[in-house]
């Protein structure tokens, strides 16, 4: 099975959601659901270690040989990516079935549990495959799933939101195939690596411009780039507490993989003539996303959307990383990739455990909540530490290498700029945890009291250790993210 | 001759899709899109893309109207004015992405040239050779149902997950399962007899013809998407003429959402055959010891498993839109 390895982490959740639809109950539904999804990380891991250990994983599916057939191609930036995502996956589900139970109508449960694994079958084919239009059909699924999943929320606003992103979404799915079809026209190969080597054959073309302007934008509609991010908060918000929680740890994380992988695998952003106007586009826009979105975070009403909005700023960052364009600004984005995983994850968990209690995430609701749910409350402050930046947490990793990197580029009004950006996200932090902790309790508590359920807790709470452990053992994120970084630009100097 | 063809599908398909932007009314709006989708096959028949064509015909043109038509049934006709200011940042976008698609065609190679890359660099290959690897005559098949297979059974996924969005949004409170129809008498409708009649009659044809189309897609135009769209449309006119209770007596709802997943596990599990032993994901050589006739048999049960899925799918679909239907008139 060890030479199937590469394709393991798909294959589970794509053979284990038709049969998890098979199957009745929702209680069996959710345990399936949450071994596939374990299964995979465990494969997933071992890939990485592979990859460490061996370099570039080739698999060719159905036997044939690339460019003919379809190839997995699993470098260190695959691997990372299939960890992150399977791993919050099996963290999700495993800790999913109170809040399921109480978000979702009983009929509903076991067709949610099958879109749940639709939904990481389509984002891990995403991170694994090695062919542009396979990308797309993986795309396709997670898409489609991620639509119902965000329609499933509580209150009718889902339905809405659901339909906003379905809009946008459908509309950056297109803009990539258009991209695919043109490339694929202009070289007759879909594979990525057989694209790398005949675009730059193709000198400055006008279709190759086009293709790359369309699947820039298709994915950053996908990735919620400022100003394309207007489906993002109502998803966000009004999806079911679960999906928040799964989606914004990973489906932001997976476009900016393809974001990256298109850019410097397949059109060779560096060596192109585009690059400096592109890279201007990717640090403007992904500042004025920091400062936007933790601006609009300050000032919501319910902590949800607020958080939202802190998605949106903390994909800014990432595109800054991009943008500096060095193998040092690169790295800095992927190891942010990472760690903002962790930290949206513990955030929407400990959410998911509150809106149980209280019934929502309203800040009106949420006065004394730290009194009355200590744990949960504990863990959703150190991950908003680690959110912020400070020593000692996976934030600090990320802002420290971003902060390193725009100083190796001499860019100093860049440096202030990500500080700053870092108050402003420590001023919606701190609002949470005025509320929560120095607000007295209302005297007569709404909803049900005490800590959330056990399961929910105990992965709330090894995320926000995780956002501890990765802020002092940083060996796994740096490593692969440097070697993926030095791949990648490797890759588009040849 | 297929120039001004091509010209004259263009100027009818410009014109529906600007007949669609202007027009109010949803029962219009939702014809002319079936006008579109009958276009947009027709437009693949002249460029020779018989088995897209096909699906499209009966997809573009028939079940997805229907199943706008079974919304606006349920919703009613009227389409309010829009209200606020004109949508200024769509009326410069729109054209920006059309002066950008309009770029990306300066540099194409010519249409149709025997030498533009995608007829010189990968295809080839499939045209040579897979007459010996494959030994089907239509390449078509040995590309989606072999060298691309796992595209094939992400396509199958998709749909499988098209049905599950479906029946996850439309899932009707209290009840058990999902969108599923109840049993009541149909007896506040009007029969059509003489359609009733005349469908009698052409149901049978149309499953014969679905199932050549299923097992003839080696030959020629079709394959499994094919023979599961045009099965699923027997069955909803059978609904539509019949009633829904009448078709779910026939084709029982819970018996088509089990077979949407048990298609996906054909296809699955007919990949993971040859992981078993020691091959890649999909090979289908274990099968038989010439390749050309494992060949053979891996085609064939990937497409029956793409056939049982499309056509299952497609009739959830439609049981669940319209059971809604039936939900809002009573």
């Amino acid at each position: 099975m060890l030479s199937h390895i590469a394709l393991l982490p798909v294959l589970l959740p794509l053979i284990g959601a038709p049969a998890c639809a098979i199957l009745r109950r929702p209680v069996f539904a959710w345990g399936f659901a949450s071994s596939v999804a374990a299964l995979a990380f465990l494969s997933a891991a071992i890939l990485l270690k592979l990859t460490f250990e061996h370099g570039v994983i080739h698999y060719s599916l159905g036997g044939w040989a690339a460019p003919w057939g379809i190839e997995y191609r699993v470098d260190l930036l695959n691997a990372l990516v299939l960890l992150l995502v399977s791993g919050i996956a099996t963290t999700v589900l495993v800790a999913s079935r109170t809040s399921v139970w109480h978000d979702i109508a009983e009929n509903r449960r076991g067709l949610f549990y099958v879109a749940c694994l639709l939904c990481l079958a389509g984002m891990l084919g995403i991170a694994a495959t090695g062919d542009a239009f396979n990308l797309f059909v993986f795309l396709e699924i997670s898409s489609l799933s991620t639509y119902a999943l965000v329609a499933c929320g509580r209150d009718r606003r889902a339905l809405l939101a659901a339909f906003n992103y379905l809009v946008m979404g459908t509309i950056g799915a297109t803009f990539i195939l258009i991209g695919i079809g043109f490339v694929y026209m202009l070289t007759g190969t879909l594979n990525m690596t057989d694209l790398a080597q005949r675009l730059p054959g193709l000198g400055e073309s006008r279709t190759v411009f086009a293709a790359y302007a369309f699947i820039v934008v298709g994915v950053c509609l996908k990735l919620a780039l400022f100003p394309l991010h207007l489906w993002l908060p109502g998803a966000y918000t009004h999806a079911p507490a679960i999906v928040t929680a799964f989606l914004a740890a990973t489906s932001t994380k997976v476009a900016l993989y393809v974001l990256i992988r298109f850019s410097f695998s397949v059109f060779h952003l560096e060596s192109s003539r585009l690059a400096l106007s592109l890279e201007a586009v990717f640090i403007t826009l992904g500042i004025v996303a920091v400062f936007a979105g933790s601006l609009v975070a300050i000032f919501a009403d319910n902590l949800k959307r607020g958080l939202a909005w802190s998605s949106i700023a903390q994909v800014g960052y990432m595109t800054i990383g991009i943008g500096i364009g060095t193998a040092a600004g690169l790295q800095a984005s992927l190891i942010h990739l990472f760690n903002h995983a962790l930290m949206k994850g513990t955030l929407f968990l400990a959410l998911a455990a509150i809106a149980i209690q209280v019934g929502g995430n309203e800040f009106s609701k949420l006065r004394g909540i730290g009194r009355r749910m200590p744990w949960s409350c504990a863990a959703f402050t150190v991950a908003g530490i680690s959110l912020i930046g400070i020593p000692g947490t996976a934030g600090f990793v990320s802002k420290w290498y971003l902060v390193t990197a725009a100083l190796a580029g001499e860019q100093w009004f860049l440096v202030l700029l990500i500080v700053a950006g870092s108050l402003l996200t420590a001023v919606y932090i701190w609002r949470f945890v005025e509320i929560a902790w120095l607000d007295s309790a209302p005297e007569k508590a709404t909803g049900g009291d005490g800590e959330a359920p056990s399961v929910l807790l105990a992965a709330t709470l090894m995320l926000a250790l995780a956002n501890i452990y990765f802020g002092f053992d940083t060996r796994l994120q740096v490593s692969a993210s440097g070697g993926a970084a030095a791949a990648l630009l490797g890759e588009a100097a040849q | 001759m297929e120039l001004l063809v091509n010209i004259v599908l263009l100027i009818l398909l410009v014109a529906t899709a600007g007949a669609l932007v202007v027009v109010r009314g949803l029962l219009a709006s939702t014809m002319l899109t079936s006008v579109y989708g009958l276009l947009c096959a027709s437009f693949f028949v002249t460029m020779d893309a018989v088995d897209v064509a096909f699906t499209e015909a009966a997809v573009g043109a028939g079940v997805s109207p229907l199943l706008l038509l079974l919304t606006v049934a349920a919703i009613g006709r009227g389409e309010p004015r829009p209200v606020g200011a004109l949508p200024v940042l769509a009326i410069v976008l729109v054209p920006v992405t059309a002066a950008l698609l309009i770029i990306g065609t300066l540099d194409m190679p010519p249409f149709g040239s025997p030498d533009a890359p995608a007829h010189t660099h990968v295809a080839p290959r499939y045209l040579q050779l897979s007459g010996e690897e494959i030994g089907i005559p239509n390449v078509v098949t040995s590309v989606l149902a072999s060298y691309r297979a796992f595209d094939t059974l992400g396509e199958v996924l998709v749909i499988f997950t098209a049905g599950v969005a479906v029946l996850l949004i439309l899932a009707t409170p209290g009840q058990r399962g999902s969108a599923r129809p109840r049993y009541v008498p149909d007896n506040h409708r009007d029969p059509h007899t003489i359609l009733q009649i005349v469908s009698r009659i052409l149901i049978p044809f149309i499953l014969l013809f679905a199932l050549y189309v299923q097992f003839h897609g080696e030959y020629g135009p079709g394959g499994g998407f094919q023979a599961g769209v045009i099965f699923a449309s027997a069955i909803i006119l059978y609904g539509l003429l019949y009633g829904l209770p009448t078709v779910c007596r026939v084709v029982r709802p819970a018996v088509v959402e089990w077979l949407s997943a048990v298609g996906v596990l054909i296809f699955g599990i007919t990949g993971v055959f040859a992981m078993l032993s020691g091959r890649p994901f999909l090979d289908y050589s274990v099968f038989a010891d010439d390749p050309v006739t494992a060949q053979h048999i891996g085609i064939l049960v990937v497409e029956l498993g793409v056939g049982i899925t499309v056509a299952s799918v497609i009739t959830v679909i439609y049981y669940a839109f319209a059971n809604q239907f039936e939900t809002a008139e009573s």
